[in-house]
């Protein structure tokens, strides 16, 4: 938000679809409709977990090392692992080169995606270990931090680690005063408000909520309603991909 | 936090009552010092319960950020000072207090809380860049709603120097004022806590230690959500947010009304007085510095305030 230098693009346009006038977004989408998705899991050799997720042009990598001996040993706790998150952009992944030293955009970001996960990852499983969840964006284009949760939690979920659910995200935004779904980064510059949300979407449960913008309260009801649609499309499609690996891993066994 | 207190507090809460006698959705007792520190263009002491909050505002002239050449700029930043808790230690600004700015400062930008559009000397050029400098001085819960507090009345009782045209640019004269920064909306933040399925308002740091999740929600003076932040550890349910922001859109006419009464009636008095020394002619106006009168504690009572709630520790910071 806060605009750019440049002219302000149309970002809705009305046309007529069977009769109706509807609302168009400027990358062709209908404001209920997510932007091509595509996820992948298990893309590292290294890591214990991994996964890459694409929201339209978003490009997110995650990588999940551990549950291993936490390092310094003074952090780890008796009872349970510690979760260490860290969300980084890479410098080429934006407009203008953003510095590879962590913002305080990312530093915030890191924070509420690593509580996010701490409520579904059965850390009570892991006593004195941490689970490193490391995401990285490869290619900004709006969404960032909820394709980065949607990848993290596929990343835990590949390196075998016991949770209560997957997590998955996306970001609802008001643009030109009509609530769109998985906002990208043109309409972000323009919108009147951005509110990513993250659910565990078996357990129904709000994991990352954050507002960036206004609202009115009915406003933010139906964004709200509409977030948890577009996140059941993408629990879908998570499974999917995480089913498609290990039926890819059953073929090369039994050949 | 010992065992036996989070039961009891569980077991209170149950039945509707919390540890320190306030009902679920009862905030603590408000008290807010405007103009607290006298060389800042604007400056609040916000007291929250024993939570204590100081923000100042300072400004200076710099040139606009390239997107946004017709407009101020708007800075927030906050320090979790060594002395406000055992918790806290000496460093630069860890996650929580980086998040705490964030969280404010979008808040109030993206409203526009501050007319930032009235902040410009040339456009593309010269602009003012307003600074909220916040300052927790003593930790007991709910940091979000007292620096929002604060901030918000430190910004509305802040006066903007005196520019002087020099000759690549400007430079402040702060013996002088001239306007109060520009006031487009009052923003204040509703903080709920989730304790054994519960949702409270105002948490102390004690009910934050035991509480599964907090959500912060931003309430404009008319009524609009302005912004929004899930945070700590847990989950809420879908029907728990929904119910969280009908109690926060509720709640936020409290603080709304505390800043109206005690900082809104301060805000014109500064108004009166730069009219009055914009009259008397510029050049031998003396410095606008808040004379002591101004300085009295002014307290709001907010509903019953238990008695050990009342008298606690003395940790006043004058």
């Amino acid at each position: 938000m806060g605009g750019t230098g440049a002219e302000k693009p149309v970002l809705i346009r009305w046309e007529e679809r069977e009769g109706v006038k509807t609302p168009v977004r400027i990358d062709g989408r209908l404001p209920e409709q997510l932007r091509p998705i595509r996820i992948e899991v298990g893309v590292l050799g290294n890591a214990d977990g991994s996964a890459l997720v694409e929201y339209g042009a978003t490009r997110v990598l995650a990588a999940v090392y551990g549950p291993r001996e936490a390092v310094p040993r003074h952090v780890a706790l008796p009872d349970r692992a510690i979760i260490r998150c860290r969300y980084h952009m890479a410098p080429f992944s934006t407009e203008e080169r953003k510095t590879p030293a962590p913002t305080r955009r990312e530093v915030e970001l890191s924070k509420v995606i690593r509580e996010a996960l701490e409520s579904v990852v059965l850390t009570e499983m892991y006593p004195r270990t941490s689970i490193d969840v490391y995401m990285e964006v490869l290619q900004s284009d709006g969404g960032t931090r909820t394709a980065a949760i949607t990848a993290a939690s596929l990343a835990l979920a590949d390196a075998g680690i016991a949770m209560r659910d997957l997590v998955a995200g996306v970001a609802v935004g008001k643009v030109d005063g009509i609530l769109v779904l998985d906002i990208n980064e043109v309409e972000d510059n323009y919108a009147e408000a951005d509110m990513p949300v993250a659910m565990a979407p078996s357990l129904d449960k709000v994991l990352l909520l954050q507002l960036n913008g206004v609202l009115s309260h009915d406003e933010f009801i139906k964004a709200l309603e509409l977030a948890r649609k577009g996140i059941l499309e993408i629990y879908k499609l998570q499974k999917e991909a995480l089913r498609k690996k290990y039926v890819e891993v059953e073929t090369s066994v039994t050949g | 936090m010992p065992k036996l207190k989070r039961h009891t507090m569980e077991t209170l809460l149950a039945r509707g009552v919390r540890l320190d006698g306030r009902r679920l959705d009862e905030v603590r007792r408000i008290e807010i010092v405007p103009g607290y520190v006298e060389k800042a263009e604007g400056s609040a002491l916000v007291r929250l319960g024993h939570t204590v909050v100081l923000a100042g505002v300072k400004t200076d002239i710099v040139a606009p950020f390239p997107d946004t050449p017709n407009d101020g700029v708007l800075v927030v930043h906050a320090e979790f000072v060594p002395l406000a808790s055992p918790t806290f230690e000496p460093g630069p600004p860890d996650e929580n207090a980086i998040e705490l700015a964030r969280v404010i400062d979008r808040s109030l930008r993206e409203i526009r809380a501050v007319a930032l559009d009235k902040l410009v000397l040339e456009p593309g050029k010269h602009v003012w860049r307003v600074f909220v400098d916040i300052y927790v001085l003593n930790h007991d819960g709910n940091l979000f709603d007292a620096s929002m507090l604060a901030s918000m009345a430190a910004l509305m009782v802040t006066r903007l120097p005196k520019p002087v045209k020099t000759d690549n640019g400007y430079r402040v004269d702060r013996t002088k004022y001239t306007m109060l920064l520009p006031i487009n909306h009052r923003v204040v933040s509703v903080t709920l806590a989730k304790i054994s399925g519960k949702l409270i308002v105002d948490p102390t740091y004690e009910e934050e230690q035991v509480a599964d999740t907090r959500l912060v929600i931003a309430v404009s003076d008319d009524g609009r959500i302005a912004g929004m932040q899930k945070t700590g550890m847990g989950s809420l349910s879908y029907n728990e947010v929904l119910n969280a922001v009908s109690i926060a859109l509720n709640k936020a006419k409290t603080y709304l009304s505390v800043l109206e009464e005690t900082v809104t009636p301060y805000r014109a008095k500064l108004e009166e007085e730069l009219a009055k020394i914009s009259e008397e002619g510029q050049e031998e106006q003396p410095p606008l510095i808040p004379k002591r009168e101004h300085l009295e504690t002014e307290t709001i009572e907010q509903g019953e305030v238990v008695e050990e709630a009342a008298e606690g520790e003395s940790e006043k910071v004058e």
